[in-house]
């Protein structure tokens, strides 16, 4: 078997897995009442029946007809901007604002195509200060400006 | 007349003072986000949602809807000055903009674009103002089976006007559906897919997924390419038409109105769509077809009028059904959620101040637009000068900060890092991700509906084809359908979506 295109051929496997799970999870774990009383199974269970079998035809596809490759993934910034974003999360309640906001923009601003640290500090100190000033003082979001021990 | 005496409630709502000051915020904050390029009406308005938890509903839909018909005049100068679009709506614009802006006449080109927009939003606003009152009428009469095959219309309809791979707009459709059930079921109060998640049992919030499908992905994807933008036309002279400017260009702007106002009101429709329609159309029936893509005014009044246009009646399916046809409307209708306001046809007799005073607003929006933007489209240029080294950390911050404040939980900012994933995998795979936000909103509306009309027939699913409107939603559905899947159709659907 020759997978003449790569999107499609991914893109099926990807409806596929995930409809194969919410079905199989549905019937596994929820009731499926009538079709008068549908249970909470009922209704996931169809869709995700219907989205393996789009996935699959998706699927064929790839493997019948010629089409582009998948074009490259770049993980620099993939794996920066995620890991930023998420930390920003994790890290207000222990770190407060001026913490988290640092750990979004060096991290994030690493993932680009150049840092340079002194630009990066001048942008985080606008930012943080910015997000201080309009968000927690005008807009009153409760949100801890200091790391937790000096709050 | 009663529209008359509507419009004036509208009318005195909206110069309040305080309500003309958000709408000016909302419209100067739209113009911004359209001329940059990598943050769009969707993440801005989900960045701002929580915060009008503080405002008074009206103030809040008249700041909210400004920012997006503002950013569709903002998307304008881009595609023109800079030849990229700041919006995905100004795609086609670039092409005979920048042309326009090449051959040194930018001014032109950035007139009869606001011009026509400020024109097709006078228009776009009375059809609202029309068309709003007997659609709601109508819709009071729905019942479960009907809204139901609406929602199965809608979706169909998004699939039809996505682009790329009708079965796989459909799956991702599904997709959301699925994801939407996420959390408690009303009915049985049983926990679905939630793995003993504890912030998952409420379901996952739509702004979290928009934030990360529409945003971050985007902001990963942007990062692929080199920072390289050069700013063409940073003096801007002459900015009157000349008189043939306007000879050639008024049919193509009462087209593009015409053609974005009917657009806007399909679900899945809106300003995109409005603006790739208006071009082919100008085209097709242009005696100069050769001149497209080279500096042609049509191809610029056209899709530009169009666009703002559908921005703005795509409020129609959501403030008189309640029904989102884009996911810009889904997080109107999740503003009006966070008021206590449950969105629906009976908003307009009951709160007549908040929908008579939004609609008005619109107009006193573009021509705010329209006054303010001319003259500040050098400041504007200067902002393009901004390196994206230095933006997208600072769009990363304010989405963070959104997020963050929905429910103060680092849970719902990790799940937005993992739909930015999601949505850079289906960028890369050319999955459309607008369907799938579409599916997701009406996710548990469609199954509340199934199950209530199946109750109500005993079980028989023919009953979504016996009652008049319903089978009327479920023939239009099939003959959408079938009319992409022929042949022909299908081949011009992809040429109208090739044109970027």
């Amino acid at each position: 078997m020759k997978i003449k295109s790569p999107k499609d051929f991914w893109s099926g496997i990807m409806f596929a897995g995930f409809g194969l799970f919410f079905m199989l999870w549905s019937l596994e774990h929820y009731q499926m009442g009538t079709a008068v009383r549908m249970g909470p199974g009922y209704f996931p269970a169809v869709l995700g029946g219907l989205l393996t079998v789009l996935g699959l035809i998706v699927l064929a596809g790839g493997l019948a007809v010629q089409g582009p490759a998948v074009p490259q993934f770049h993980f620099r910034p993939l794996l920066f901007i995620s890991v930023g974003v998420v930390l920003y999360g994790y890290l207000m309640k222990p770190l407060g604002l001026v913490g988290a906001t640092a750990a979004l923009v060096y991290v994030s601003a690493y993932g680009g195509h150049e840092f340079k640290w002194k630009e990066v500090t001048i942008l985080y100190v606008i930012l943080f200060v910015f997000s201080w000033l309009v968000f927690v003082k005008g807009l009153t979001l409760p949100f801890p400006i200091w790391p937790a021990p000096f709050e | 007349m009663e529209i008359f005496h509507n419009l004036i409630i509208g009318f005195e709502v909206a110069v309040n003072p305080i309500n003309v000051l958000y709408c000016f915020i909302g419209v100067i904050l739209g113009t911004l986000i359209g001329v940059l390029p990598g943050i769009g009406p969707i993440a801005t308005i989900a960045m701002l949602l929580p915060i009008t938890f503080n405002l008074n509903p009206v103030a809040a839909l008249i700041m909210l809807a400004g920012i997006y018909y503002g950013a569709q005049y903002g998307g304008s100068t881009t595609a023109i000055l800079v030849n990229i679009p700041g919006e995905s709506s100004s795609v086609v614009t670039c092409l005979d903009g920048y042309q326009m802006a090449r051959q040194g006449r930018a001014g032109p080109a950035l007139a009869i674009a606001a011009l026509g927009s400020f024109f097709a939003g006078c228009v776009a606003t009375l059809v609202i103002a029309v068309a709003a009152p007997p659609l709601a009428e109508v819709a009071l009469k729905f019942g479960p089976s009907e809204y139901f095959s609406l929602m199965v219309f809608g979706l169909i309809a998004a699939t039809v006007l996505a682009h790329g791979s009708l079965i796989k707009a459909i799956a991702m459709v599904i997709w959301g559906l699925l994801l939407g059930i996420i959390g408690t079921d009303v009915n049985s109060g049983v926990l679905r897919f939630t793995f003993d998640i504890p912030e998952l049992s409420d379901g996952i919030g739509f702004v979290i997924v928009a934030m990360g499908m529409f945003g971050t992905a985007e902001i990963i994807s942007n990062l692929e390419l080199k920072d390289k933008r050069e700013v063409f036309a940073t003096k801007v002279t002459h900015l009157y038409p000349t008189k043939q400017d306007l000879k050639d260009s008024w049919a193509a702007v009462l087209r593009g109105t015409a053609l974005g106002s009917a657009l806007g009101i399909l679900p899945g429709g809106g300003a995109l769509l409005a603006s790739f329609g208006a071009y082919t159309l100008e085209k097709k029936v242009s005696k100069h077809p050769e001149k497209f893509g080279k500096g042609a005014i049509q191809g610029v009044a056209g899709p530009e009028s169009a666009n703002n246009a559908g921005a703005q009646t795509s409020f129609i399916p959501m403030l008189t059904l309640g029904i989102p046809s884009n996911a810009v409307m889904a997080l109107m209708i999740g503003a009006l959620m966070i008021q206590g306001i449950a969105p629906g046809p009976q908003v307009m007799n009951e709160k007549p101040q908040l929908f008579w005073g939004l609609i008005v607003s619109m107009w006193v929006g573009n021509l705010m637009l329209v006054v303010l933007n001319l003259p500040m489209i050098g400041m504007w240029v200067k902002l393009l000068t901004v390196p994206y080294r230095f933006l997208f950390p600072s769009i990363l911050v304010f989405m963070a900060i959104g997020v963050f404040s929905l429910s103060n939980n680092a849970f719902d900012v990790l799940i937005m890092g993992v739909f930015g994933i999601l949505g850079y995998v289906c960028v890369k795979l050319e999955c459309e991700p607008a369907p799938m936000i579409l599916g997701f909103i009406l996710g548990p509306l469609m199954e509340e509906n199934l199950r209530r009309a199946m109750l109500l027939s005993r079980g028989d699913p023919l009953v979504f084809f016996t009652k008049p409107i319903s089978l009327g939603f479920m023939v239009a559905s099939a003959i959408l359908l079938v009319i992409v899947a022929l042949p022909a159709i299908r081949k011009k659907r992809e040429e109208v979506f090739v044109e970027d």
